[in-house]
């Protein structure tokens, strides 16, 4: 199966309510928008800092992890400024976006999947009256995460099935048949959910 | 007959795909947006289901993402994604394919044309207007230079273009009632 982005390493974070983390993060990011000062924006990084390392080394180094593909566009930010002449504007930049996506990726290190999915269940429960089930959402989104490795393991047959029958390498031959084979599977789930009583039936994800 | 179970599958299928294309490994770029397969799943995706069930696929999709998934390229993926400077392009994936399938449901032209011109105007045009201004609003540099690093993607791009429209038209040779767009 797939893997979350949630830390292993529990901290005091894990057990705060995903609703709550979420309102808090979103005020943060929004403070860290609003404010245009070097010592400002290198205060908020700081704070930001502190929270992971409070978390112990080992949680900060993974939230230094998930920066790092921000870390090659930050410094063509700073060459680009430095160059044309304005470094400050760049550094303001740089302050600002490892600020707000740290903050961001905190509530995503502490939040369990599961705890996610509830709460967008929950959220969603209103979106009923506009004809959302918040069931079908579910369903759908059980199904991405279990088509991901189907097509993996379907490409793979199709390149072992190619590679037994032909000196070739496996390329653009096998697009065509994997394509039209998880056409076939997904006609034949749906006509499996219908079968058991369809969206708008028994079905309890 | 295309019923609602059928529906949610072929959305849930095609959110996958994008998924898995992301997979396909990326080649990174020193200003941070990466090449990557991934937009030809967004092309294919509305191209294949039309306007609203391709939107509907990619709006899963970034769900998916926002929720802490690394599905993205490269393997990113959480709440971080929606404050760094490829904002523009993620938010842009639901409407690039809504688009991508609006244009292709309404022309009347053979599926190979029709998919070419439809994934262009979705899968570049929208997607860039809606990258760039992302990259404008996070970063506060200067429009014009934000367009010229940009460029460098449009070859990869038109290469994803021509392979969906060969896609897309095999397609409607071997298995016509799977291109819900043209149902």
């Amino acid at each position: 199966m797939m893997l979350a982005l949630t830390s292993d390493i529990k901290t005091p974070l894990h057990a705060i309510r995903p609703s709550i983390k979420l309102a808090a993060m979103s005020i943060a990011v929004g403070i860290v928008f609003a404010l245009s000062s070097v010592p400002h924006l290198a205060i908020a990084v700081a704070i930001t800092a502190l929270i992971y390392l409070s978390m112990g080394l080992k949680f900060a180094r993974e939230g230094l992890r998930m920066l790092r593909p921000l870390r090659s566009f930050l410094v063509l930010v700073l060459v680009i400024q430095t160059l044309i002449g304005d470094p400050m504007s760049g550094v303001i930049v740089c302050l600002r976006l490892s600020a707000a996506v740290a903050i961001a990726n905190l509530v995503t290190l502490t939040t369990r999947l599961e705890a996610m999915i509830d709460l967008v269940m929950r959220l969603a429960a209103p979106l009923r009256f506009v004809g959302l089930s918040p069931r079908a959402l579910a369903l759908a989104m059980a199904m991405v995460l279990r088509f991901v490795p189907v097509f993996l393991s379907r490409a793979n047959t199709m390149q072992d099935a190619f590679r037994a029958r032909s000196i070739r390498r496996p390329t653009f031959y096998i697009v065509m048949p994997l394509i039209i084979s998880v056409l076939e599977d997904a006609d034949q789930i749906a006509l499996a959910l219908r079968a058991r009583g369809g969206l708008d039936g028994g079905y309890e994800p | 007959m295309q019923t609602k179970e059928n529906t949610l599958v072929m959305v849930a299928l095609f959110a996958a795909l994008v998924a898995v294309l992301g997979l396909i490994p990326a080649i990174p770029m020193p200003w941070g947006v990466p090449i990557t397969a991934q937009s030809l799943g967004v092309m294919l995706a509305g191209a294949v289901l039309g306007g609203r069930k391709g939107g509907l696929a990619l709006v899963l999709f970034v769900f998916l993402v926002a929720l802490g998934l690394p599905l993205l390229a490269g393997g990113r993926g959480g709440l971080g994604v929606f404050a760094s400077p490829t904002v523009g392009f993620v938010l842009g994936f639901p409407v690039a394919a809504f688009v991508t399938g609006a244009v292709m449901s309404r022309s009347g032209m053979n599926p190979v044309l029709a998919s070419g011109i439809a994934s262009f105007i979705g899968g570049i045009v929208v997607l860039y207007v809606m990258g760039i201004a992302g990259f404008y609003l996070m970063t506060d540099k200067s429009l014009v230079a934000s367009i010229t690093i940009m460029a460098t993607y449009i070859p990869g791009d038109v290469v994803k273009v021509v392979l969906t429209a060969i896609i897309v038209g095999a397609l409607a040779k071997a298995r016509p009632q799977s291109l819900l767009s043209r149902a």
